[in-house]
């Protein structure tokens, strides 16, 4: 089954393109990569099926079911209400930076959405938030505050932040662009073990091997549209010039 | 005059000032925050008004808002003044007043808020109100909580300027006895009451930033 479609989606910020007409679907379990050169619109396309960013075109559907589109004479529809609530219940986003509340201990972080939006009882949230923090490596810092943590332990709280909320599908925007790169490992390893949990995942990254490796699908985008989507090998061996240069440009670094 | 005597009376006095103190709290904290909300709001009008609002009060001196609170019934609608409104318009003049100010406070803590914050609440699916009160005004408060305490310091001392309307606070009375008994006595006591009231406030403030100090 298809979670998610993103039919002939376009944005544009002051009247300038960033995403030009791009389409792509998940499948359930599917893991998809999205990489591309800065400022290919990569975090805006994320941002637009987040609903954090309103689309300008096309559609968005999840589940099967139309969420948000653009119609005829140009008009945003956004779903409102109970409707809104549903839709955004079966997607999570992981920001580069984490957004923590820094007021929240880590255990309130994880649960107090389930609690205050969900109404799900204390116990049995409090319960799979510990089962989270275990399996993230966190069991001890339950009590912290995220000001007390490393940014790679903000961002493995920030994904059981996510996870407790039980989405379908699971959005990381450079979950470790911000780490330094001894903390950028621990955290590609809780995502691989979500990927063995079959948990569906849209990543964007700009690291290449984890990409190659964990993906099922991968997406290059460039200036606003998907100049390359197929397997990772077929990606990332691909004999497709802005590819070889991005690619080429990484390895440089 | 007996020294107990003109305790006692100043004490009276004290009472009056530590509530008009009190009550422009209780009323201009939340009156600020909404009017904070009208300065930011995206009706143009709205934001206008709340703008020149804002303006007026912190550009013309407290105490002829005091002034025009209290006569202003009168001149503009010949109302009865006097008897309980004196105390309704010294509370009402300095909450009118105070708003302003804590409305500018308010704001520029939540303008200072990073937008993240807001972003995380939305896509974990707090609505906006849940959104406000719960992540972002407490981290708000903790944010504006040095300017807070400099309007509130502030606030002990101007609760004098009610001296004004002639209400009988602790500065008015003081005055009068000074006046009367030619004795430089009140104003020592008066000076002494508005700094003890202070250091209170101040030592208070200071336990709630303490409070507030586990994150940051
Ligand atoms: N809120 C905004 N207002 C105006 N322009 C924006 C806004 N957000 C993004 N853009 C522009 O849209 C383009 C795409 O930006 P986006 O952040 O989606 O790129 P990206 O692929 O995520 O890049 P990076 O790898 O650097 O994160 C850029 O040119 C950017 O300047
Ligand atoms: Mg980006």
């Amino acid at each position: 089954m298809k979670l998610l479609e993103m039919n002939h989606i376009k944005k544009e910020f002051d009247g300038l393109g960033v995403i030009h007409d791009i389409s792509l679907s998940v499948d359930e379990g599917e893991i998809l990569s999205i990489i591309g050169p800065s400022g290919s619109g990569k975090s805006t396309l994320l941002r637009c099926a987040t609903m954090l960013e309103q689309i300008d075109g096309g559609e968005i559907l999840y589940m099967g079911e139309r969420a948000a589109y653009v119609d005829a004479d140009g008009t945003r529809v956004y779903p409102k209400g109970e409707q809104a609530k549903k839709i955004h219940s079966y997607f999570g986003l992981v920001f580069q930076n984490f957004n923590l509340f820094p007021h929240y201990s880590v255990m309130k972080n994880i649960t107090d959405a389930p609690i205050r939006i969900q109404k799900r009882g204390k116990e049995e949230v409090y319960r799979e938030a510990r089962e989270l923090l275990a399996k993230m490596g966190l069991s001890d810092k339950e009590n912290a505050y995220p000001c007390q943590l490393s940014g790679g332990q903000c961002q493995r709280v920030a994904i059981a932040r996510a996870l407790a909320l039980n989405p379908k599908i699971l959005f990381f925007d450079e979950p470790t662009s911000a780490l330094d790169p001894e903390l950028t490992g621990e955290v590609l390893k809780v995502i691989r073990s979500l990927a063995e949990l079959n948990i569906t995942m849209v990543i964007v990254t700009h690291e290449m091997s984890f990409a190659r490796d964990i993906s099922d699908r991968v997406i290059f985008m460039d200036k606003g549209v998907v100049a390359l989507e197929g397997k990772p090998d077929e990606v990332f061996d691909a004999d497709h010039a802005r590819i070889r240069e991005f690619l080429g440009k990484i390895q440089e670094r | 005059m007996k020294l107990s005597v003109m305790l006692e009376q100043l004490s009276t006095g004290m009472l009056k000032s530590m509530s008009i103190f009190f009550l422009t709290l209780i009323f201009s904290l939340p009156l600020g925050l909404l009017i904070s909300f009208g300065r930011m709001s995206k009706n143009k009008i709205l934001r206008t008004i709340m703008k020149v609002y804002i303006s007026i009060m912190r550009g013309t001196p407290l105490m002829l808002q005091l002034l025009v609170v209290y006569f202003g019934p009168y001149y503009l609608f010949g109302m009865q003044i006097g008897g309980t409104y004196r105390f309704t318009a010294i509370i009402l003049g300095f909450s009118l007043n105070y708003a302003a100010y804590f409305a500018e406070i308010y704001r520029s803590g939540i303008e200072s808020m990073p937008v993240g914050q807001y972003e995380a609440a939305r896509v974990l699916g707090y609505g906006k109100m849940q959104c406000f009160f719960c992540i972002i005004f407490p981290q708000v408060v903790k944010r504006i909580l040095p300017s807070i305490t400099n309007e509130v310091i502030t606030l002990v001392k101007d609760t004098s300027l009610s001296f004004s309307l002639a209400y009988a606070e602790m500065f008015t009375i003081a005055k009068q006895i000074a006046a009367a008994q030619t004795t430089f006595v009140p104003f020592v006591v008066a000076a002494i009451f508005y700094y003890v009231f202070n250091l209170v406030v101040a030592v208070a403030m200071e336990r709630i930033e303490k409070k507030l100090s586990y994150y940051h």
